[in-house]
């Protein structure tokens, strides 16, 4: 074929011509490098920018990835904010593998926190090793009961699902900002935005003495491994991978299609939710306006950049996760806007879907022209 | 109870005025979609549009290159966009959510020095003419520029769609991209112009917000309009006609919330600005419901990847 950036052309002269050529089939070795290549091109261009707002590149860069995981805190808060990240993006991993575009975890995981804050909250003058289980339960169910909306809705009413999940963010947060500000306030609070405290016996177990990283790690690592079984060993991984490839032979094959696409988000909220929970029995303790800073949203990026599959999503949430840290050290030390954060995440995701070039096509040298 | 006539009329406005931007953005993502291209990043456009407005305005203190600097901006942004869908064929739901994502961040990070800064004035056409008619005036005369442009936009997107040629290979690419490429027409280039032309209205839907709906830069200021825009294209059924009553509605529901505020009515105020989310869910349902109108309204490659083999 013909390539479609013909100019390329001109940049390797008259006698020499390169071509792009149609791969026969995806390359899997560029498949999983592709994400390292995109990781590649985002600190570049994450460099030129601080150049241009007038910092030192390397030493911008240094205060963004590795400054903030330099200690043992560090690497806890990189834990930490790691953990919602991949439990959100192993759940949109099952929506995404079979073509279903949930991209409102984030609300998901708003109505996981408030259906798991309101049971914390009936046992907050209680002790017992039973509140634990119930109230992270209550936050799965919370998180399957709002994903279960955008999937009935898509399956009976056929309805866009991006559009009625996301909608459905915006929803959560005013109905969390209604609890927190309204009947769930702590009556003696002085009127802050802000929920009771849960009883210790609602909080997650924290690993370490004076660090912040919780049981909820367990969580997240218990996700990855059930979805690696469900994916690669199961008839539903199967039929999940076939309807992502092509609906119609789903179809053909007779797949529950319906049964299928309500299952997948009902996996991804309970997972969304699960992250909520993290959020407020784990760092939290309590429920206020933010439970989370758009992890919902980030996660999407971390399921692409880790292409899909558990372990890559591991590795995934970890580099997002720096991300987070880095915009508040750069902000800290260099006066930085956090934003730059959200800056780079967006960056990852344009150079991981602009490196799936390479995927389909390569450059074929062709030989002299003469 | 007498109703002040006037008053009507005032509410009226006011409901024209928050349909702007809708209509803007709306407009704009049809064209886009009605080439084939799903662009979810109308919020990141938007939001784009709005800094570089306000940015523009305040440092250059012209209005006329803070409106077409919008705009530019927006088609900037979206050249992102058309580049990796049209020639590196990347996912475009994918691409639009990085899109939105991406714009978001990059207007806070310039907005942080324009943050508490008052904006300027913008004029008003026909203000003399305001209170000629009771009821009518003050929804005909005194608005911006802009307003006018958009009242009349889905018209004219109406007229270009169906009556011009290029309206028509607009839609035929959408439609039926091999088709149109075996007519010898470029599919990809009629795809990158209908995305640009997209980032120009989001942009200048943006530049409304920020510098004559309420004239300042607020982080995030968009609110999840560029989302609600989106909506209103299912809802319009890729008719920018509809497109026009869709963003009234929209309107009136913010309106209304203030209103409904400001008489005391005890509903939480958090029911009253979740109310036009809702509602979006509702019509999407209810417009969604008949799976042959939207199967026969929708562009029938909107979202697919064209790439030509030669």
């Amino acid at each position: 074929m013909r390539l479609p950036l013909r100019n390329l052309e001109c940049l390797w002269g008259e006698e020499k011509l390169i071509k792009i050529v149609k791969r026969d089939q995806p390359s899997r070795a560029i498949f999983f490098l592709t994400p390292i290549l995109a990781i590649f091109l985002t600190l570049v261009a994450g460099g030129l920018i601080f150049y241009i707002l007038g910092f030192k590149p390397f030493e911008a860069l240094k205060f963004f990835f590795i400054v903030p995981i330099a200690d043992n805190y560090g690497l806890s808060e990189l834990l930490l904010k790691a953990t919602p990240l991949c439990l959100i993006a192993i759940g949109l991993s099952f929506c995404f593998k079979s073509n279903n575009w949930n991209i409102g975890a984030e609300g998901q995981l708003t109505f996981g926190a408030i259906v798991s804050g309101g049971v914390a909250l009936l046992f907050y003058d209680q002790e017992g090793f039973y509140i634990l289980p119930i109230v992270i339960l209550a936050g799965a169910i919370g998180g399957m009961l709002y994903a279960s909306i955008p999937a009935i809705l898509k399956t009976y009413f056929n309805t866009n699902e991006i559009l009625v999940s996301l909608m459905l963010v915006y929803v959560s947060k005013l109905i969390l900002d209604y609890l927190v500000v309204g009947p769930w306030s702590n009556p003696e609070g002085f009127n802050f935005p802000e929920t009771r405290q849960f009883s210790d016996s609602a909080r997650l177990p924290l690993l370490f003495e004076g660090l912040r990283i919780h049981a909820g790690i367990y969580l997240a690592l218990a996700a990855v491994v059930i979805s690696w079984f469900i994916f690669y060993k199961t008839f539903l991984g199967f039929q999940m991978k076939v309807s992502g490839f092509s609906l119609k032979t789903a179809k053909y094959a007779g797949y529950k299609g319906k049964k299928m696409i309500i299952l997948v988000f009902l996996i991804s909220g309970a997972c969304a939710g699960l992250a909520g929970v993290g959020e407020i029995t784990g760092p939290i303790g309590q429920l206020h306006r933010e439970v989370s800073p758009d992890y919902g949203f980030t996660a999407i990026i971390v399921a692409f950049l880790g292409r899909l599959h558990p372990v890559g999503i591991i590795f995934a949430s970890l580099v997002v996760a720096i991300t987070y840290l880095g915009a508040e050290t750069a902000q800290i030390f260099m006066q930085i806007p956090k934003y730059t954060g959200q800056v780079f995440q967006g960056m990852i995701l344009f150079f991981l879907l602009a490196s799936d070039y390479l995927l389909f096509f390569k450059f074929k040298f062709i030989g002299s022209k003469k | 109870m007498i109703i002040d006539i006037n008053f009507v009329g005032l509410i009226i406005t006011s409901i024209m005025a928050s349909a702007v931007p809708l209509i803007l953005a709306s407009c704009g993502e049809l064209i886009t979609e009605r080439s084939g291209v799903l662009n979810l990043g109308v919020e990141g456009m938007m939001i784009i549009g709005a800094i570089s407005g306000f940015a523009l305005m305040t440092v250059t203190g012209s209005l006329f290159i803070a409106v077409f600097g919008a705009m530019l901006a927006g088609v900037l942004i979206s050249t992102i966009f058309a580049f990796l869908t049209q020639t590196l064929i990347t996912n475009h739901v994918a691409t639009g959510l990085a899109l939105t994502i991406f714009g978001i961040g990059i207007s806070a990070m310039i907005g942080k020095n324009f943050v508490g800064i008052p904006g300027k004035e913008f004029p008003v056409l026909f203000n003399s003419l305001k209170d000629s008619i009771p009821f009518l005036s003050p929804i005909l005369f005194g608005h911006s520029i802009v307003f006018y442009f958009a009242f009349a936009l889905p018209f004219f997107t109406n007229y270009f769609l169906k009556k011009t040629k290029i309206g028509l290979i607009v839609r035929a690419v959408g439609d039926s991209p091999e088709s149109a490429s075996n007519q010898g027409i470029n599919v990809r280039l009629v795809r990158y112009a209908c995305i640009l032309y997209g980032g120009a209205m989001c942009g200048l839907a943006g530049a409304y917000l920020s510098m004559i709906y309420t004239p300042q830069w607020i982080e995030n200021m968009t609110g999840g309009r560029g989302w609600i825009a989106l909506a209103l294209v299912v809802f319009s059924t890729w008719n920018p006609i509809k497109i026009l009553i869709g963003a009234m509605i929209f309107g009136g529901l913010t309106i209304i919330q203030f209103h409904m505020q400001a008489m005391g009515v005890r509903i939480p105020v958090q029911f009253l600005t979740a109310l036009p989310y809702i509602v979006t869910i509702v019509v999407l349902v209810v417009i969604s419901r008949d799976s042959r109108k939207i199967r026969l309204s929708t562009p029938s490659s909107l979202g697919k990847s064209f790439y030509k083999d030669n």
